[in-house]
């Protein structure tokens, strides 16, 4: 996107046209439409497992997801971009996380969030779906057990570059499905902070 | 029907709800737990013979709704806004754990229960190890017993902590969301830096634990001990004295002691009704013989009960945490028995034999004597038991895990009935159940 | 070490050795109708089938007023040896129900042994309602039906699915798993 001329913000001009140089910024629809795609994802709770705690710990006041504009997890699906995947998918929940994905509109994104969500996890057994993406196609892999809120975090950005730049749509061409980026653990960078502070 | 007389252990006629044990036992249409199949309901409109009865409604709700209980589906039989009967379906989190614990060894075992009840993971380890080291008849250090104990009051801080903010959320309080979080974080910065992870630690292992505390834990716990209690008064100036939330909750979703004991219910919910059951001071384990604390107890059942007993649980925890602080002995943090407990590390380098009990544990697993037990712990839920049958091998012939949630979650019918749904929400939260442990 | 085995040694003999009478606080090796033992301190009450639902009805009757917890182990592929007392007959399923008396503070733990030609006993469910996800549990992983119980259906499992996990005969049904160096990692 292209900002022309703005330099000090003192020379805005109260003249509507005549102040044309001044307070419009300018770019391509699709520039514009991703921008604002990437910067409004309202996630879509799919909260099974541990990874449900470290979502809902990214979302409150500490890690604080508000500052991307994705603190509403929405409930309902129709109101929901993006699904992140946090836990462990059984064989009697298989089937509703298909139909909660099926019930969300386009464009519509998705994080496996945690190894149970990306390929099963430890659980290599009857119980567990060997990966979500065996049901819903999936953009960003996180790994972690469970993935800190700084994984997460991680994810998310990587997905919001993606959608900006427009590869992410690239890559879900090129593989039929989803963009299958794998992203890897960041976690414990708080660790050396002391209580308190 | 039953001609079984109900037991009444703690019948005080003053405490009673108005309704009688009975009501627990009840089997048919006039039970409150609807016991209907899927199948069942999926034809209810399709009888026009059932077309006149068109008061009541089948509602579902769950398993998807928002995330703060996991994946609890509820079937709701309802007349306008207040719930007749009820059925809880569980399973959508049933990961097929105690089929896993029979494939891990036991060293390997504490990845596997630990991730069953998140909220509070050391405890399912905790009961876990105490199983295993009855079988196996080795006894824990001092040392070890007293971290156990701190990690586990620590953790009963950050799960009531958890369910503080949950329980708001779920009730209007968003900002009680925030509050929660913002203090469980700081007990989950000790936490990760003692086990070097914030969840799912697999830290206490059979035999003692996984490494010493840091130096400089003690300076970090004051400083938790300092920071918490103020903000547990902003919860009480936000939420115990406020109108609202005593009109929301009190009254709500309340059974009498002998109810809770039919329906096995432990934990907070019995403690609410009165009855003064804490496994810690009843039945004890590690070394909670010596340290005091109180076990808090409620008076009506309801659902103002059970959040007044976990906030002043937090409080009791914190004094158990500074009585350990000041009596924590010196000494080894696991058992030293070549057999169970693998080597330091910069032993193996030196020692043959250090490289090979090395390599046995953590290949093959130590092998476990034959026999069968069943060890307990007080979770922030209940009684966490493990019922472990071993058969001479290194890995559990059967684990079971009793979970209090699973269990709980039966009185769930019973105080719904007769209740509005925005009461249910409540009533769900303060039952504080944890999926994983439910469905395992 | 050598600690250990004298100490598991002692329990081993405390469990051969209940039922002839020895140091036990229940005094004749018969409590409720069933065989008392010892194992690692805990009591263990050996019940038959047919017993079952008298021996609870009068440990219910005798204060045992909290369901613990009500599980069952499958005794297919046991690698040791299983030693049960003279006048009990080992099967290839047990159902084991915890019960605890608040009273006198005391834990006790029924064994029945339940055949798999025949794999029923008693519901507990009249006695304690507590019991009633349990036993779905039991008959949902094992297939031990509850005779009498109000709600006889899977639990944990898909309805429809067939097989109980928890068998031994029923594989963990893990997949085999190839590790690939991951190109794409950002």
């Amino acid at each position: 996107m292209r900002v022309p001329g703005v330099g000090d913000t003192g020379e805005i001009l109260d003249d509507g046209l005549g102040g044309l140089e001044h307070n419009f910024v300018t770019g391509s629809v699709e520039n514009l439409v991703q921008w604002a795609r990437s910067r409004s994802l309202w996630p879509a709770t799919f909260g099974l497992a541990c990874c449900a705690i470290e979502m809902m710990a990214s979302g409150t006041a500490h890690y604080d997801l508000s500052r991307y504009g994705m603190e509403v997890f929405r409930a309902s699906p129709r109101q929901a971009d993006l699904m992140i995947v946090a836990g462990r998918v059984s064989q009697k929940m298989a089937p509703v996380l298909r139909q909660v994905y099926d019930q969300m509109m386009e464009p519509k994104w998705v994080i496996s969030m945690g190894v149970c969500a990306s390929s099963g996890g430890m659980f290599n057994n009857y119980a567990i779906v060997q990966g979500v993406d065996q049901i819903v196609p999936v953009d960003v892999y996180a790994p972690g057990c469970p993935p800190g809120p700084e994984t997460l975090m991680h994810a998310i950005f990587t997905l919001h570059e993606q959608i900006q730049t427009g590869e992410l749509v690239k890559r879900r061409e090129a593989s039929g499905g989803g963009a299958a980026l794998m992203i890897e653990q960041r976690d414990g960078q708080t660790a050396g902070s002391s209580i308190g502070s | 029907m039953s001609t079984v007389e109900p037991v009444t252990v703690a019948g005080d006629a003053e405490l009673a709800t108005g309704h009688s044990v009975s009501r627990v036992h009840r089997r048919g249409d006039d039970s409150a737990v609807l016991r209907m199949s899927e199948a069942e309901a999926a034809q209810i409109g399709n009888d026009p013979s059932t077309y006149d009865d068109d008061e009541r409604v089948l509602l579902n709700m769950g398993p998807s709704h928002p995330s703060t209980h996991g994946v609890l589906r509820l079937m709701l039989e309802m007349e306008g806004e207040t719930v007749r009967r009820s059925k809880p379906v569980v399973g959508y989190l049933h990961t097929g754990m105690e089929k896993q614990a029979e494939q891990l060894t036991y060293l390997q075992g504490c990845t596997n229960v630990t991730r069953m009840d998140y909220a509070s993971p050391l405890f399912t380890e905790l009961a876990f190890s105490l199983a295993t080291e009855k079988l196996l008849g080795i006894e824990v250090p001092e040392r070890a017993t007293w971290i156990r104990m701190l990690m586990c009051e620590l953790n009963r801080m950050a799960s009531h902590l958890l369910f503080m903010a949950t329980n708001g959320m779920d009730l209007g309080a968003v900002g009680m969301m925030i509050y929660g979080w913002r203090e469980r974080e700081e007990v989950l910065r000790f936490l990760e830096k003692v086990t070097g992870l914030r969840m799912n630690h697999n830290y206490i292992r059979p035999g003692g634990v996984a490494a010493d505390m840091h130096d400089g834990w003690e300076a970090d716990i004051e400083r938790l001990l300092e920071l918490i209690p103020p903000r547990l008064e902003e919860y009480d100036i936000l939420m115990t004295g406020q109108p609202i939330w005593r009109e929301r909750l009190q009254g709500v979703g309340a059974l009498n002691a002998d109810e809770a004991l039919a329906l096995s219910a432990t934990g907070p919910i019995l403690r609410s009704t009165g009855f003064a059951w804490d496994l810690r001071r009843d039945d004890p384990y590690l070394a909670y013989p010596e340290v005091d604390f109180d076990v808090i107890v409620g008076s009506y059942g309801d659902c103002y009960d059970r959040y007044a007993i976990r906030l002043n649980e937090i409080r009791e925890s914190m004094w158990i945490v500074e009585q350990i602080l000041d009596n924590m002995p010196s000494g080894d943090y696991r058992v030293q028995d070549k057999k169970v407990t693998p080597p330091p590390r910069v032993r193996i380098d030196q020692s043959m034999e250090a490289l090979i009990h090395h390599f046995k544990i953590f290949t093959e697993g130590y092998k476990v004597p034959e026999g069968e037990t069943y060890a307990a712990v007080e979770s922030p839920r209940g009684e966490l038991g493990v019922y472990m049958v071993s058969d001479g091998t290194s890995k559990p012939y059967r684990m079971h895990v009793r979970g209090p949630s699973f269990i709980n979650v039966q009185t769930m019918p019973h105080l719904m009935q007769n209740g509005l749904i925005a009461d249910g929400v409540a009533i769900i939260s303060s039952i504080d159940p944890i999926m994983g442990e439910v469905d395992r | 070490m050598s600690d250990d085995t004298s100490a598991t040694d002692a329990a081993q003999s405390e469990e051969e050795g209940a039922p002839s009478g020895h140091d036990d606080n229940a005094g004749a090796g018969i409590r409720f109708g069933a065989i008392v033992e010892e194992s690692l301190g805990d009591t263990v009450l050996h019940a038959s089938v047919e017993q079952y639902l008298h021996t609870a009805t009068a440990a219910h009757a005798d204060g045992f007023a909290l369901l613990v917890d009500l599980t069952a182990v499958d005794f297919l592929t046991y690698a040791g040896t299983r030693t049960l007392p003279d006048a009990v007959s080992a099967e290839r399923f047990e159902v084991v129900t915890s019960l605890f008396n608040p009273q006198r503070r005391e834990r006790i733990r029924i064994r029945v042994q339940v055949s798999a030609a025949d794999a029923a006993v008693a519901s507990m469910f009249d006695l304690w309602p507590g019991s009633e996800l349990l036993e779905r549990e039991v008959y949902d992983l094992f297939g031990i039906e509850f005779t009498d119980h109000p709600d006889m259906c899977r639990v944990l499992m898909p309805d429809d699915w067939v097989g109980h996990p928890l068998r031994k005969d029923y594989a963990v049904s893990s997949i085999p798993v190839q590790f690939k160096a991951a190109s794409n990692i950002r």
